[in-house]
C-alpha cells in the first residue's frame, strides 16, 4: 500500500521528461515551419523572394519525384506489411529495372524508334523494366528471404543489407560504374501543357499520370481480385490465412513481384525524367521511399503511395519554403534533412503515420 | 540383391538430377564471376606462385563445391546413412562436366557476339582466361575435363575418413591465408635479419606463395591438423561443459593474455599491420558500443555514425587551431570531458523522440538521424564552426605529460586505442551483469513485461542511446587526432552499417564476437575508406561483403562467436528437436527399419 | 585449471622472448651524412617508388589514368637513357597503393608506404583529401610526394609568398594549383564575357568547394557580385530547387565544378527553369568527358581546366603529348579516360630525374640522400615537361600553373571542344 505512494512521483517524473521534450519539439517545429512559412508568403508576394511561378514549377517537381517514391514506396510497403521486415534490397530492383532498361532504350534509339514511335518505345521499355525488377525482386525473394521465414526480425533485414550490396556491385561489375543516359526526351513530351491554366511539363505530368495509373490498378487488384484478396489476407495474419486453404508461398512470391513490378514502372519513369542512372543511382531513393512509407503509415498500401508524394513535396519545397526564409544559406543542400526531420515531425505528432499503418496481426504492438 | 539393385538405380536417379542441377548451378555462378570481371582481376594475383593464380582458383573452386554439395547427402537422425561410393564421385564429376559446359556454351557465346557494350567486363582478357590461353578448342575441352576431375575431387571429399578431410581442407585454406597475408608477415619479419631471404624463399614475384613454400605449408598444416585436431574438438567440448564460474574465470584468462599480447605485440610487428590494427581498433570500440545498443537492449539504431562524428568533430573544434569559429586549442585530454558530454547530448537528442516508436520506425528514424547529422556537419550553413566540406584540420596530437601519441605512428595510436578498448570492453562486460543491463535484456525481449515487472524503460533506453554514444565517440575522438584532419566524407551511411553488420555477424551480445567480427570483417576485408589486408579485392570489397552476410545470415545468424544465449535463442527449433529425440530414444522407442 | 595456467604462461614467455629477439635483431641504422638519411640500393636491386592514387570507388578512372602515366614515365626515361644510373638498377613500383580519396584511405595507403624504408618517393595521391594527411605521413617518412592531379591550395600556398594550412615540406605537385583556376576563371568571365553577376554550386567535395570559393573570391577581389553561393548533395537528382535559388538571384553566369551525374541533372533540368534562358553555364574539368559532353543540354557551356594543348611541348626524354597519347592508347588498349595522366607522367620524369642527379655511386650501390633529393626537386628550374615548362616554388607547386576555358559548341562532336580554347592563362 504505501508503495503504490512513492510510485507516483517516478511515474509523474519519467513522463515528465519525454513529455515535455516531445512537446517542446511539437511546439518548436510549428513556430520554426509557421515563420519560415510566413516568411516565404511575404517574401513571394513582395516580390524578393520566389515567385509564384517558380513556386508551381516546384511543386510539379516535387509531385512527380514524389510519384517516384511513391511507387518504389509500394514494394517495401507490401513486404513489410506481410512479413514485417525492411527490405533493403528493394531500391537495387528498381536501379535493376532502370538499367536494363536504359540498354533497351539505346538500343530503340538507334533504331530510331524512339523518336518515331515514343509511345511504343517507351512501352517496350518499361515492360522490359517490369520484368527485370519482378524477376530480380523475386530471385532475391527466393534466395535470402524464404529460408529466414520464422527467424527474429533482425535476420532477414541484416540479410536484406548483405542483398542490398550483392546487387549493387553485382550491377556494377556487369554493366560498369559509368554513368549511362537515357535518350533524349521525345517531342512528344518536351515542354509544357497548359491544364486548367496551369502551365506543366510534360514529361512531369506523364510521370505523375503513369504512376497514379500504376497505383490504381494496384489498388484495384488488390482490392478486387482473388489474388489481392489473397494477398490482404497473408498481410493480416498468415496462419489463418493457411489455414483458410491459401497458399502462402505463392502469395509471398506474388507480393514480391508485383513490388517488383511497381519499382519497375519507377525505373522507366526516372529514366525518362533525369536520364541518369548508374550502379548506384536507387540506394537513396530507396531510402527515400521507405520514409516514405512509414510516413504515409507502413503497411498502408495508399498511405505508401500518398506518402511518397508527400516526401516528394517536402523535399522540393521544403528548404525553400521553411529554411530560407530564416537565413540558412545553401538551403538546397539540406534537402535530405527537410526530408527526415519530416519523417521524425510526423511520427512525432503522428505515431502510426499519416494515414494509419496496416500491420500484420503478429506485428502489432 | 534387391537392396543392392535399388541403390544403385536410386544413385543412378540421384546422380541424374543432383548432378545436373548443381552444375548448371555451378557453371551460372562461374559465369556470373566472370562477367563481373572478378576472375580476369584475381587472376593478376598468385596463389601459388609460377602455377595457380586467385583467378583459377575461384574457378576450381566452385567446381569443387559443386562437387561435393551433389554428392552430399544429409545424416538424419534415425534413418539408416549409405555411405558414400563411387556413384557419388560420378555424380560430382557429372555436375563438374555440366557446369563446364555451361562455361563452354558461355565462352562460345562471347566469341561470337560482341556484348561489350552491354556488359563491360567481358572481355577479350576474359575469353583467354577461360580458354587457358590455347584457343578455344583446347579451352572447351580443358573446361569440361576440369570441370569432371575438380567435381569429381569435390565429391571424393566425402569418401574420405573425417580427420584426413579436416587437415586437406586445413592445409589448403592455409595455403590461401598465407599468401593473402603476405603484407602483414613480410612487415613482421621485417626488423629480423634473415627478412630478405625469407620472403624471396616464401613469396613469388607475384604475390603468391613460391611452389616450395606452398608444399611446406600445406604439409605442415597438413600434419598439425592430424595430430592436434582431436585435441581442439575435446577442448571446446570441455569449455562447453564447464560451470558458470570456471568459464568465467578462463575468459578472464584470456583476456589478459590477449591484453598483454596487445602490449607487447606493436613493438614486433610493423607499420602496416599497426595501422591495420587501429583501424580495427576504432571499428571494434564503436562495435562496443553498438553491442550495447542493438545487442543488449535491442534499439536498432542505423544512425551511429552520427554518435562518431560528434566526437571526432568535437574533438577537432576543441584542439584544432584553425578550428573556423573559435579555437582555444585545447589538450585532447582537456577536450575529452567536452566530448563525452556533447555525445551524452547527442545520445539524449536522438533517443527521446524515439522513445514510443516501433523497432523498425526506429531504425529508419535513426539512420535519418545519421545522415541529418552528415549534412549538418557538411553544410555551409554550419561553415563557421564545422569547416562545411573543408573539414578541419591540423589536429594535434595526443599529449599526455611528457608523452606525445603521434597521430601519424600507428604503434603509440594503438596504444591509446587498447587502453580506450579495454576501458569500454570493461564497461561492457559489467554492464551485461548489472542491473541495468539485465533491464536491458528484459526490455529487448518484451517491453511492457519489462515495464510491468518495474523497469523504467524511459530511463533504460535513454541509458543505452547515451553510453552507445559515448563510446562511438571515444572513437571519433581517436580518429581525429590519429588522421589529424576530418572530412565529412569519413562520416557515411556506410560506417553504420558496416558497424552493425560486423557486431551481428561476430556474435550479437558477446565481446569476443565483436572483437572477431571487426578483425574479420574490417581487418581483413577492410572498411569504408579504409583498405583491409586484401588490397586486390578493393574492387570487389562490397560484393563479397554482401555474399559474406547473406551466406553467415542463411547458415550460422548467431555470428562467428556468440554468445550462449543468443544461440540458443536462434536454433531453439533445433534443440526442441534434439530434446524430443533424445526423450524419445529414452523411452525406448523402437526405430523405423532403414 | 592449473594445467591451464601453466600452459598459459608459458605462451606469455614465449610471447616476450619473441619480442626480446626481435628488438635485438632490428637493423641499425648506417651512419648518415644526409639530415633525412640515405637510402642505400644495393647492386642487383631496384630503385623503389611506389604510387598512392584513387583506384578504386567512383573516381577509379583518374587514379588508374595517372598509374599508366607513371608507368609510361618510367619506361621512357629508362628507354631514352640507357645509361643512367636508373636504367642500371632499374625501377619497382611495387603494389599500386589506393588512396580511397579520402583523409582516412590516404592515411592507410601512406603507412603502408612510409612502413617500407627503402621507398624513395611516391606519386601521388589522386585527391586532395587524400594528400593532406598523406603528405603529413610521407613527410615525417623522409619520402618525397610528387602529385599530378592534387589541386587544393592549402597542400602548397595561397601563391603570394606564404604557406597555408596542409603544406609540408617533401611535398610537390605537377598539377595546378586551383587559386589559379579559380582567378582564371573570374579574369575570363569579368573581362571577356563582361559578366558582373556570377553565381557558384559547389557539391559538397572539399576539391568542388575549394574550386568555387576560389573563384568567388576572385571574382569579388575584381569587382563582381556572387548573387548566390549555394550546394547540392551527391546523391540528388532533383536539381529544380537550386536552380530555382539561382534563378531568383538573377546571375549572368553559374559555375559549377562538380561531377556526373549532378552536373547532368542541372545542366538537364536548367532548361525547365524559367528565368536561366540566358544565363551562362560553366563548370571545370570534372565534367570535361566524352559521356557529359555528349548530352545535348550542354551546347554553349564553358569548362575551366589544365590547359591540354600540350601541342610540341616535349618532355625530359622527347617524346610530346601526341606521342605519349599513342603509346597509351597502344599499350593500354583504350584512350585515355581522364586528363592528368600527363601530368603525372611529368611528376614521375620529375622524381627519376632528381634520383639521377643526387643518387651517388658507392661501389656497385647506390647512394641517395633523402634531404639532397628534396633540396634538388625545390631548385627544379626550367624542366622540360609534357604538360609545359616546370619549375618548383619553395611550397611545392611545380606544375606549368597553365589554364584553358573551353567553350563546348557541338555535342556531336566532344573531341573538338578541347581544341576549342577561348582564353587561357599561364601562371609561368
Amino acid at each position: 500500500m504505501t508503495t503504490t505512494t512513492r510510485r507516483r512521483p517516478r511515474t509523474r517524473l519519467r513522463f515528465g521528461f519525454v513529455d515535455s521534450f516531445l512537446w517542446a519539439v511539437r511546439i518548436g517545429a510549428v513556430a520554426i515551419i509557421g515563420v519560415g512559412l510566413i516568411g516565404s508568403i511575404a517574401d513571394t508576394l513582395s516580390g524578393e523572394g520566389i515567385s509564384g511561378g517558380a513556386w508551381r514549377d516546384l511543386v510539379i517537381t516535387g509531385l512527380s519525384q514524389g510519384s517516384m517514391y511513391g511507387l518504389i514506396a509500394l514494394g517495401y510497403s507490401m513486404v513489410y506489411g506481410v512479413l514485417g521486415f525492411i527490405n533493403f534490397a528493394h531500391g537495387e530492383v528498381f536501379t535493376a529495372g532502370a538499367i536494363v532498361g536504359f540498354f533497351v532504350a539505346d538500343a530503340l534509339a538507334e533504331a530510331g524508334m524512339w523518336t518515331d514511335l515514343p509511345i511504343l518505345a517507351i512501352s517496350i521499355v518499361m515492360l522490359t523494366s517490369i520484368t527485370t525488377a519482378t524477376l530480380v525482386a523475386v530471385l532475391v525473394e527466393r534466395i535470402a528471404y524464404k529460408p529466414l521465414r520464422g527467424a527474429p526480425r533482425l535476420i532477414p533485414l541484416i540479410t536484406s543489407i548483405g542483398m542490398s550490396f550483392f546487387l549493387q556491385y553485382a550491377i556494377r561489375g556487369l554493366f560498369g560504374s559509368n554513368i549511362k543516359s537515357y535518350p533524349q526526351r521525345p517531342t512528344a513530351l518536351q515542354g509544357s501543357v497548359d491544364l486548367f491554366g496551369v502551365p506543366i511539363g510534360k514529361a512531369q505530368l506523364a510521370v505523375i499520370v503513369v504512376a497514379a495509373v500504376s497505383m490504381v490498378s494496384l489498388y484495384l487488384f488488390i482490392n478486387r481480385t482473388k489474388t489481392g484478396r489473397a494477398m490482404r489476407a497473408v498481410a493480416e495474419d498468415k496462419e489463418i490465412a493457411a489455414l483458410m486453404g491459401i497458399n502462402v508461398n505463392r502469395t509471398i512470391v506474388t507480393t514480391f513481384a508485383v513490388g517488383g513490378a511497381m519499382a519497375g514502372v519507377a525505373g522507366t519513369l526516372w529514366g525518362l525524367l533525369f536520364r541518369q542512372v548508374f550502379f548506384f543511382t536507387g540506394f537513396l531513393p530507396g531510402v527515400k521511399a521507405f520514409t516514405a512509407a512509414v510516413l504515409g503509415g507502413i503497411g498502408n498500401i495508399v498511405g505508401a503511395y500518398l506518402g511518397g508524394i508527400s516526401l516528394g513535396l517536402f523535399e522540393s519545397v521544403g528548404p525553400n519554403l521553411i529554411l530560407a526564409p530564416l537565413g540558412v544559406p545553401a538551403v538546397s543542400q539540406l534537402k535530405d534533412v527537410v526530408a527526415f526531420t519530416a519523417l521524425v515531425l510526423v511520427l512525432i505528432f503522428k505515431p502510426t503515420g499519416l494515414f494509419g499503418e496496416r500491420l500484420a496481426v503478429e506485428d502489432r504492438a | 540383391m534387391t537392396a543392392v539393385a535399388s541403390r544403385s538405380s536410386r544413385a543412378a536417379v540421384r546422380v541424374d538430377r543432383r548432378g545436373v542441377i548443381t552444375g548448371l548451378g555451378a557453371g551460372g555462378v562461374a559465369v556470373f564471376l566472370g562477367m563481373i570481371g572478378m576472375l580476369v582481376a584475381f587472376d593478376g594475383r598468385n596463389v601459388i606462385d609460377p602455377i595457380l593464380s586467385l583467378g583459377y582458383a575461384v574457378l576450381i573452386g566452385v567446381f569443387v563445391v559443386a562437387g561435393h554439395r551433389a554428392a552430399a547427402r544429409e545424416e538424419l537422425e534415425g534413418v539408416e546413412f549409405e555411405p558414400y561410393g563411387p556413384y557419388d564421385v560420378v555424380s560430382g564429376a557429372v555436375a563438374g562436366i555440366v557446369g563446364g559446359a555451361v562455361v563452354g556454351g558461355f565462352i562460345l557465346l562471347i566469341e561470337a557476339f560482341d556484348v561489350r557494350e552491354v556488359f563491360t567486363n567481358v572481355s577479350p582478357a576474359l575469353v583467354d582466361f577461360l580458354t587457358l590461353d590455347s584457343g578455344l578448342a583446347v579451352g572447351l575441352i580443358a573446361m569440361a575435363l576440369g570441370g569432371a576431375v575438380f567435381g569429381a575431387v569435390g565429391a571424393a571429399t566425402h569418401l574420405l575418413p573425417a580427420r584426413v578431410k579436416d587437415s586437406a581442407i586445413s592445409a589448403v585454406i592455409w595455403i590461401f591465408i598465407i599468401g593473402f597475408i603476405e603484407l602483414v608477415i613480410v612487415d613482421i619479419v621485417e626488423s629480423f635479419k634473415f627478412a630478405d631471404f625469407f620472403e624471396d624463399f616464401v613469396y613469388g614475384d607475384r604475390r603468391g606463395l613460391t611452389v616450395p613454400a606452398a608444399l611446406l605449408v600445406g604439409a605442415g598444416v597438413f600434419l598439425l591438423t592430424w595430430r592436434f585436431r582431436g585435441r581442439v574438438v575435446a577442448f571446446r567440448a570441455r569449455i562447453q561443459v564447464m560451470p558458470e564460474e570456471q568459464r568465467r574465470k578462463t575468459g578472464v584468462v584470456i583476456a589478459l593474455v590477449l591484453i598483454a599480447l596487445g602490449a607487447i605485440l606493436p613493438a614486433v610487428l610493423g607499420t602496416f599491420v599497426n595501422e591495420l590494427l587501429t583501424i580495427v581498433g576504432l571499428f571494434l570500440l564503436m562495435g562496443l558500443g553498438l553491442n550495447i545498443v542493438v545487442g543488449l537492449a535491442g534499439i536498432l539504431d542505423l544512425g551511429y555514425v552520427a554518435f562518431f562524428a560528434v566526437g571526432a568533430y568535437t574533438t577537432a573544434v576543441l584542439t584544432s587551431p584553425l578550428s573556423p569559429a573559435f579555437s582555444p586549442e585545447l589538450t585532447w585530454f582537456a577536450a575529452l570531458p567536452f566530448v563525452i558530454v556533447f555525445a551524452a547530448m547527442a545520445g539524449v537528442l536522438v533517443g527521446t523522440p524515439v522513445l514510443r516508436m516501433r523497432g523498425d520506425y526506429l531504425a529508419i528514424v535513426t539512420l535519418g538521424f545519421g545522415e541529418i547529422a552528415r549534412i549538418l556537419f557538411l553544410s555551409d550553413w554550419f561553415k563557421g564552426i564545422f569547416g562545411g566540406a573543408q573539414g578541419i584540420i591540423q589536429i594535434p596530437s595526443v599529449e599526455i605529460g611528457p608523452l606525445t601519441i603521434k597521430g601519424t605512428d600507428p604503434q603509440q595510436v594503438f596504444y591509446l586505442l587498447l587502453f580506450f578498448v579495454v576501458i569500454v570492453a570493461y564497461v561492457s562486460w559489467r554492464l551485461q551483469d548489472s542491473r541495468i543491463g539485465r533491464a536491458w535484456i528484459a526490455m529487448r525481449e518484451d517491453e511492457q513485461v519489462a515495464e510491468a515487472m518495474g523497469v523504467n524503460t524511459v530511463t533504460a533506453k535513454l541509458l543505452a542511446f547515451v553510453i552507445g554514444a559515448i563510446m562511438a565517440s571515444f572513437g571519433g575522438a581517436i580518429f581525429a587526432a590519429k588522421i589529424g584532419s576530418i572530412f565529412p566524407n569519413s562520416f557515411q551511411f556506410l560506417v553504420s552499417i558496416i558497424v552493425l553488420v560486423l557486431i551481428i555477424v561476430g556474435g550479437m551480445g558477446s565481446i569476443p564476437g565483436v572483437a572477431v567480427g571487426a578483425f574479420v570483417l574490417v581487418g581483413v576485408l577492410g572498411g569504408p575508406t579504409s583498405p583491409g589486408l586484401l588490397r586486390e579485392f578493393a574492387e570487389f570489397k562490397l560484393l563479397i561483403y554482401g555474399t559474406l552476410l547473406v551466406y553467415m545470415m542463411l547458415k550460422r545468424p548467431e555470428g562467428l562467436l556468440p554468445s550462449a544465449r543468443r544461440t540458443r535463442e536462434l536454433h531453439q527449433e533445433e534443440y526442441l528437436q534434439d530434446a524430443w529425440i533424445d526423450a524419445q530414444e529414452k523411452e525406448g522407442h523402437p526405430e523405423e527399419d532403414g | 585449471m592449473s594445467v591451464n595456467f601453466k600452459r598459459l604462461r608459458g605462451l606469455v614467455a614465449l610471447v616476450l622472448a619473441l619480442a626480446l629477439v626481435a628488438a635485438a635483431c632490428g637493423d641499425d641504422d648506417s651512419g648518415d651524412e644526409d639530415a633525412l638519411g640515405t637510402v642505400v640500393v644495393e647492386e642487383g636491386d631496384a630503385i623503389q617508388i611506389r604510387t598512392l592514387q584513387a583506384i578504386s570507388g567512383a573516381v577509379e578512372s583518374l587514379g588508374t589514368d595517372q598509374n599508366r602515366g607513371t608507368q609510361l614515365a618510367v619506361q621512357d626515361y629508362i628507354a631514352g637513357n640507357p645509361d643512367s644510373k636508373i636504367a642500371r638498377f632499374g625501377v619497382d613500383l611495387g603494389t599500386f597503393e589506393d588512396d580511397l580519396c579520402s583523409a582516412d584511405g590516404g592515411t592507410s595507403g601512406a603507412q603502408t608506404i612510409a612502413s617500407q624504408a627503402d621507398v624513395l618517393g611516391v606519386i601521388g595521391t589522386t585527391c586532395s583529401s587524400a594528400g593532406v594527411p598523406a603528405s603529413q605521413i610521407l613527410s615525417e617518412a623522409g619520402m618525397v610526394l610528387i602529385s599530378g592531379s592534387n589541386t587544393a591550395p592549402n597542400l602548397t600556398s595561397d601563391l603570394e609568398g606564404n604557406a597555408l594550412d596542409a603544406w609540408q615540406p617533401g611535398y610537390y605537385r605537377t598539377a595546378h594549383n586551383d587559386l589559379f583556376q579559380g582567378r582564371a576563371v573570374a579574369e575570363f568571365a569579368f573581362n571577356e564575357l563582361g559578366v558582373r553577376q556570377a553565381a557558384a554550386i559547389h557539391d559538397g567535395s572539399p576539391y568542388a568547394d575549394g574550386l568555387a570559393t576560389a573563384f568567388a573570391n576572385a571574382f569579388e577581389d575584381l569587382g563582381g557580385t556572387m548573387t548566390l553561393y549555394t550546394a547540392v548533395n551527391v546523391g540528388d537528382a532533383d536539381m529544380v530547387p537550386v536552380l530555382t535559388d539561382i534563378a531568383n538571384s538573377g546571375p549572368e553566369l553559374v559555375y559549377f565544378p562538380i561531377f556526373q551525374p549532378e552536373g547532368d541533372f542541372i545542366i538537364q533540368q536548367a532548361q525547365d527553369v524559367e528565368g536561366l534562358e540566358d544565363t551562362i553555364f560553366f563548370s571545370a574539368d570534372g565534367l570535361q568527358g566524352v559521356e557529359f559532353l555528349s548530352i545535348p543540354e550542354t551546347a554553349g557551356m564553358y569548362f575551366s581546366g589544365p590547359d591540354l594543348r600540350f601541342g610540341d611541348n616535349t618532355g625530359f626524354t622527347g617524346v610530346n603529348y601526341t606521342e605519349l597519347v599513342a603509346n597509351y592508347t597502344d599499350q593500354f588498349g583504350e584512350a585515355p579516360p581522364q586528363v592528368f595522366h600527363a601530368h603525372t607522367y611529368d611528376a614521375t620524369m620529375l622524381l627519376l630525374d632528381a634520383i639521377e642527379n643526387v643518387g651517388v655511386l658507392d661501389g656497385g650501390d647506390l647512394r641517395v640522400g633523402r634531404q639532397a633529393l628534396r633540396d634538388y626537386l625545390y631548385a627544379v628550374t626550367d624542366f622540360p615537361g609534357v604538360t609545359g615548362s616546370l619549375s618548383c616554388d619553395e611550397f611545392g607547386d611545380c606544375g606549368a600553373q597553365a589554364i584553358a576555358i573551353v567553350h563546348h559548341l557541338d555535342p556531336n562532336d566532344p573531341a573538338a571542344t578541347i581544341q576549342n580554347v577561348v582564353f587561357s592563362a599561364a601562371g609561368r
